[in-house]
C-alpha cells in the first residue's frame, strides 16, 4: 500500500517538475545568468514551505506514521560537499537538469536525457568504485 | 484538465515541492532526497562489490518507486503541456544563447543541442554523457543534490547543505560562463 501511495507522489512529482518548467534547460540557464525570479522563487518557496511544516511538526511533537518520532537525515560536511558540490553544479548547467528532472525528462520523451541518465547511473557507479581514493 | 495544460507559477510549484519534505517524514520517516537513488538503483540492479554499494538498498525500495513516478509524470504531463503552453524566458537569456549559437528555443529543451543526432558530435556527448556523468558522480561526493540539500538540507538548518548550495551554484557559473561557450564553438 505505501508503494502506491510514494508511486502517487512520484508521478505528481514529475508533474510538477515540468509544468513548474523546472526541468526546462532554459530556465536553468536563465537562473545562472540571474535573468530571472522563476527558480530562485522555486527554490525559495520550497524551501520556505519545507522549514516551516518541519518546526511545526517539531512543535507538536508529530511522530511519523512508522511509528518513533521524527529523525532528521544529518547531511555531514567534508570535501566532498564542496568538491562533489562544484562537479554536480557544473553538469547540471550542462544538462539543464538535476537528478528529479532527469527522471522527468527521460519520461517526457526527450531521447538523450535517456541517455543522460544512463550517464549520470554511470557517475554514481564510477563514484562507489573510487571513492575510497578520494580525499572525505 | 485546464491546470495541466498551462505552466504553473513558481509559487505553485515551490511550496509543492517543500511540501515532500515533512510528507515524506510523516510517511516513512525518510528524508527527501532523489539522487540518492542513483546509488539504490546500481546497488539493485548490478549488485557491485564495491563497499559503498554493501547496503541494504531494499531498505530504500521506496526510493525507485518515487523516481519511476517521477518519469511517468513527466510522460503524463508532456503531451498536455506542448503546444498548449508558452514559456516566457527571458529576452536576455535568449539573446545570449542565441549569440553562443542556440537556434532551437521552441520546447523545454533546445532542440537542436539535446537531438539523437547531436550524439553524433563531440558537443552532444560533452552536454549529455558528460553533463550526465558529473551529475552523478558530484551528487553522490556531496551526498546530495538539489532536493537533498538545497531543499530538504536547508529547510532543516543544516551548515553543509548551505556550504554544498553554494558549491553547485559555482559550479553552474563556471559552467555557464566559462564551458558552455567553448562546448558551443565545437
Amino acid at each position: 500500500m505505501i508503494y502506491v501511495i510514494v508511486l502517487a507522489l512520484g508521478i505528481f512529482f514529475g508533474m510538477i517538475l515540468t509544468n513548474g518548467e523546472v526541468i526546462s534547460w532554459f530556465r536553468i540557464q536563465e537562473m545562472f545568468r540571474f535573468d530571472s525570479f522563476h527558480m530562485y522563487g522555486v527554490i525559495g518557496s520550497a524551501i520556505v514551505v519545507g522549514a516551516l511544516s518541519m518546526l511545526l511538526l517539531k512543535k507538536f511533537n508529530v511522530r511519523a506514521r512508522t511509528g518513533g518520532p521524527i529523525v532528521i537525515e544529518k547531511k555531514s560536511l567534508g570535501k566532498g560537499t564542496v568538491i562533489g558540490g562544484i562537479l554536480f553544479g557544473i553538469g547540471w548547467a550542462l544538462t539543464g537538469a538535476c537528478p528529479g528532472p532527469l527522471y522527468a525528462l527521460a519520461g517526457n520523451g526527450y531521447p538523450s536525457f535517456a541517455v543522460a541518465l544512463l550517464s549520470a547511473l554511470g557517475g554514481a557507479y564510477v563514484y562507489g568504485l573510487v571513492r575510497d581514493k578520494l580525499p572525505q | 484538465m485546464d491546470l495541466l495544460a498551462a505552466f504553473w507559477p513558481w509559487y505553485v510549484t515551490g511550496p509543492l515541492i517543500g511540501l515532500y519534505v515533512p510528507i515524506l517524514y510523516l510517511l516513512m520517516n525518510r528524508h527527501f532526497g532523489i539522487s540518492s537513488s542513483f546509488r539504490d538503483i546500481c546497488a539493485a540492479a548490478f549488485r557491485p562489490t564495491a563497499r559503498y554499494f554493501q547496503y541494504n538498498w531494499r531498505e530504500h525500495r521506496w526510493r525507485i518507486v518515487f523516481v519511476a513516478g517521477i518519469a511517468i509524470g513527466g510522460f503524463l504531463s508532456h503531451p498536455t503541456l506542448m503546444g498548449a503552453a508558452q514559456s516566457e524566458i527571458s529576452q536576455q537569456t535568449i539573446t545570449a544563447l542565441s549569440s553562443l549559437g542556440v537556434r532551437d528555443f521552441s520546447s523545454l529543451v533546445p532542440g537542436d543541442l539535446f537531438s539523437w543526432s547531436s550524439f553524433l558530435t563531440l558537443r552532444g556527448l560533452l552536454l549529455v554523457v558528460g553533463g550526465g556523468f558529473l551529475v552523478g558522480f558530484g551528487t553522490r561526493y556531496a551526498e546530495g543534490c538539489t532536493s537533498g540539500h538545497s531543499i530538504h538540507g536547508i529547510a532543516t538548518f543544516q551548515r553543509a547543505s548551505i556550504i554544498a548550495t553554494i558549491c553547485f551554484f559555482l559550479g553552474g557559473l563556471f559552467s555557464t560562463y566559462l564551458l558552455l561557450p567553448l562546448i558551443m564553438q565545437i
